[in-house]
């Protein structure tokens, strides 16, 4: 409950008068504050400043130390203060939580003496509310990588306990951290840059033959290259397959980047190989060659700057893409109206639409080769105009996309959408945490049996109990609860168990029965026994509902009527601190017939040979509806 | 019927107004903060000792009170939006908005929108600290939605929907339709005593005070606070 609303608990509580007129059923004792006293000021020394706030506002939160009687300790006799030997300054902050609900994040803080404050006065940071939250991550984040990295620098020896392929893939990725890694990493750019320079010189033209033009270099010494070649996609494909080795999932690596980069480099060569006898293809494999040139991006692995290049142009996609729309639309309208321009005149080069985008595209990227010019006025016009719009047109998406590229660039390139998605998911679990907790609080002390303990006029010592667990607040909270299920006859239950009971009880007899079946009328049962909260009355097979009377101390039990249940799986999903478990003599028809029996183990199959079990004096909770069984409610008169 | 058409007019304005603003250039966003009104009133509750006569409370309790009621809504009044709000928060599960219209509409007496302190706070002191006829009285007012005097089927039809709809979904056993028009039957078979079909303020007065659970249970709430 949001304990910042806890001042207008009075109002819905006297709101609450307005169910009472409706509901047929006596309502639940009010909780008693006994030891209510007139709210005070204390004092909160702070290694030497003073704050003060009023007891009510700490017992608000009953679970940090300033809320609970953990401050006991802290307490001055002489001053009659509380003293805290800390930082004043953050504790500014965590004074304003109790005051008002939410705990803000100082920018100027540092981030571990903050995170060692929050952790003294024992509230859990992910209260931090939402206009803080991001950059207390943040922080947070870059801390704890910075930690990170200082360790990797001191690592410089291997860890006792790495086996042989993890040390290989930590070879592979970080080429610094042992010689054999470095050389590894320096042949293989050798190597690439070796076979990226062949493919190159390969087709230079070298030398004459006599009574022959000039032949590239590649077919005047064809064994030369096919060695070199031979070597360079040797030393790729052992490194490939050193690489899928060692990679912590084979099937990831497989997917990257790289990988394919890889293979698509290499994999030309061999398919040549394959291919050398069959002669009609072999026109196209000559242009699978042109493949061999993407030995080039294997650089990428070698260089960051690569890198962070190919990631600007991945995550400004839309730009790009805006770009490239634009400027198919500018093309498209220029050749169009270049082409009508140009129709009249003779000997035009502008025979077609298609044949003035060629046009359209020199121009407006200010190319202007001169190989198609216009002649008419009209398209000298519509030329400069063509002209100055493409000036305009690349000149806008292209800052975004260098602005993109610095940023990334100058944060030392940690991927923005991983940490975008981790704060998301973070923030959506922490909504769903908080959310959760407040609406399952209820249910939850129902089934710590709280509210029996508020039902009935209870002893001293439960009253202590419940004192221990729940604030004051809280049990005023849950009884006003507890008063609407009275009004409305019907009972809370957890959320989970709900569907769970909803998808179970669906396929079976539900017996429609009317609220007021559990009203006085009384139960149509064959047998019925009942638990008090002393003594325990033995099952009966066929008593009457004569004991109608003694169902007044009855709370809200559930009669489970049904055959045979595999109840363990059930019994230990549900949690329950103490278990009640249903002792049937029922018949077929589904008639609500005995009462319960407490069992504090989990029940045997066989629901109908624990009349005998002995039963503790537990106090009673109302056990959840076991889903998977025909459930009655019998609440009390 | 012409709300509908009124309300496609100001879309089609709206339209129009979008396609000006597009043509001339302004962005949208600038313009919006000219249409948002500013409706801050401040507003303070009379002096300590008018509202120590008004109401049953002493002055340590009305300093609670309104140390709380500050806290929340600095302005000094609440509006219908704040008021579900926070009602919601006491009932995570179920959806309060309905019964909470009602209750504003009850304690909202002057019905001006708001509710200041004072009207709060002497309702609280005859829900708390009044009379069982002054408690009733404010329960008829409760459910007799239109003020006429006169509880009708479809009234506290409304008011029992609401109020199992606090409950939320999560209950057990499902709410279904009989069950709340068995409750309206239930009711009105108690309090409506010349089976007229409504039931008058001296006939719920009447009854009422003739049922011992209800009595018991005006008085539940008599130390809170």
């Amino acid at each position: 409950m949001a304990a910042g609303v806890a001042a207008w608990l009075p109002f819905a509580r006297a709101a609450a008068i307005g169910w009472m007129p409706v509901a047929n059923l006596p309502m639940p004792v009010a909780p008693s504050n006994k030891n209510k006293h007139q709210d005070e000021l204390i004092i909160l020394n702070v290694s030497g400043r003073r704050f003060q706030t009023w007891r009510n506002t700490l017992d608000r939160y009953p679970d940090t130390l300033l809320g609970s009687s953990e401050k006991e300790f802290f307490f001055n006799e002489e001053t009659r203060e509380y003293f805290f030997d800390r930082d004043p300054d953050v504790f500014r902050s965590i004074l304003n939580f109790y005051r008002t609900g939410k705990l803000h994040y100082p920018r100027y803080e540092c981030i571990s003496a903050y995170d060692e404050e929050l952790a003294f006065f024992g509230i859990i940071p992910e209260i931090i509310s939402d206009c803080c939250y991001e950059e207390y991550k943040d922080r947070k984040r870059e801390n704890v990588e910075r930690l990170m990295d200082d360790l990797e620098d001191n690592k410089d020896s291997k860890l006792p306990n790495m086996t042989f392929r993890e040390t290989m893939w930590r070879a592979f990725e970080n080429p610094h951290t042992s010689t054999m890694a470095l050389v590894f990493y320096y042949v293989t750019g050798f190597f690439i840059a070796i076979s990226v320079i062949t493919n190159v010189v390969e087709t230079v033209p070298c030398g004459y033959m006599p009574n022959q033009r000039d032949i590239p270099c590649g077919e005047r010494y064809t064994e030369a290259f096919f060695c070199m070649d031979t070597a360079c996609v040797m030393i790729f494909t052992v490194e490939y397959l050193m690489r899928l080795f060692a990679a912590p999932s084979r099937y990831r690596f497989m997917r990257s980047v790289m990988s394919i980069i890889d293979v698509v480099a290499i994999l030309p060569y061999y398919i040549g190989l394959v291919m050398t006898n069959n002669e009609d293809v072999s026109g196209a494999f000559v242009t699978l060659r042109v493949f061999r040139v993407f030995r080039i991006f294997k650089f990428s692995r070698h260089s960051q700057g690569l890198r962070i290049l190919g990631y600007t142009l991945k995550s400004c996609a839309s730009e790009l893409g805006f770009l490239l729309f634009s400027l198919t639309m500018a093309i498209i309208i220029f050749a169009t109206v270049m082409f009508y321009a140009e129709k009249g005149s003779s000997s035009s080069k502008f025979t077609s639409i298609p044949a003035s985008f060629w046009y359209t595209i020199v121009t407006m990227t200010t190319l202007g080769y001169g190989d198609m010019v216009p002649k008419t006025i009209a398209g000298k016009i519509f030329g400069s105009i063509c002209s100055l719009s493409g000036v305009l047109v690349i000149a806008l998406p292209v800052p975004v996309i260098v602005s993109n590229f610095s940023r990334i660039y100058h944060q030392n390139q940690r991927a923005d959408k991983r940490r975008a998605q981790k704060v998301q998911k973070a923030r959506l679990s922490r909504m769903r945490i908080t959310k959760s907790g407040s609406s399952s609080a209820f249910p939850h002390s129902k089934r710590n049996g709280l509210n029996q303990s508020l039902e009935l006029t209870g002893s001293l010592e439960e009253d202590q109990q419940l004192k221990k667990t729940t604030s004051l607040l809280e049990s005023q909270h849950h009884h006003l609860l507890h008063c609407l299920e009275k009004t409305t006859n019907h009972e809370f239950v957890d959320e989970r168990l709900y569907e769970q009971g909803y998808l179970q009880t669906a396929l079976q007899n539900f017996p429609s029965q009317s609220p007021s079946l559990s009203s006085e009328e009384g139960i149509t049962g064959t047998c019925c026994s009942q638990r008090t909260k002393k003594s325990m009355q033995p099952l009966s097979a066929t008593h009457t509902h004569s004991h109608t009377h003694n169902l007044q101390e009855l709370s809200a039990l559930h009669i489970q009527c049904g055959e045979q249940q595999p109840l363990n799986t059930s019994r230990s999903s549900l949690n329950l601190m103490s278990d009640e478990s249903g002792s049937l003599n029922c018949k077929s028809s589904g008639l609500v017939t005995t009462a319960i029996i407490s069992i504090p183990t989990p029940p045997s199959n066989n629901y109908r040979a624990s009349p005998d079990a002995p039963t503790p004096p537990n106090p009673d909770a109302p056990p959840l509806p076991n889903p998977g069984t025909d459930v009655v409610k019998i609440s009390a008169l | 019927m012409s709300s509908r058409r009124r309300r496609c007019k100001r879309q089609l304005i709206k339209f129009t107004q979008h396609i000006a603003r597009l043509i001339t250039g302004t962005l949208s966003s600038d313009n919006e903060d000219e249409e948002q009104e500013s409706t801050t009133l401040r507003y303070h509750p009379e002096n300590l000792e008018q509202l120590q006569s008004q109401t049953h409370f002493s002055r340590q309790e009305l300093q609670l009170l309104y140390r709380g009621f500050k806290n929340d809504c600095p302005s000094g009044v609440v509006n219908e939006d704040t008021f579900k709000n926070i009602y919601a928060l006491f009932f995570p599960l179920g959806d309060s908005s309905k019964y909470a219209q009602f209750l504003f509409n009850a304690f909202d007496k002057d019905k001006n929108g708001s509710l200041s302190f004072e009207e709060l706070v002497c309702d609280l002191s005859v829900l708390l600290r009044g009379t069982t006829e002054e408690k009733l009285n404010w329960a008829f007012n409760l459910y007799d939605i239109n003020k006429d005097g006169q509880i009708t089927k479809e009234e506290m039809l409304d008011i029992l929907k609401s109020i199992y709809d606090l409950m939320g979904k999560s209950i057990h056993p499902r709410l279904k339709e009989e069950a709340l028009r068995q409750h309206v039957r239930m009711f009105f078979q108690k309090m409506d005593i010349n089976q007229d079909g409504v039931v008058t303020i001296d006939e719920f007065i009447d009854c009422c005070q003739k049922d011992e659970n209800i009595m018991q249970s005006l008085k539940i709430f008599d130390n809170a606070v």
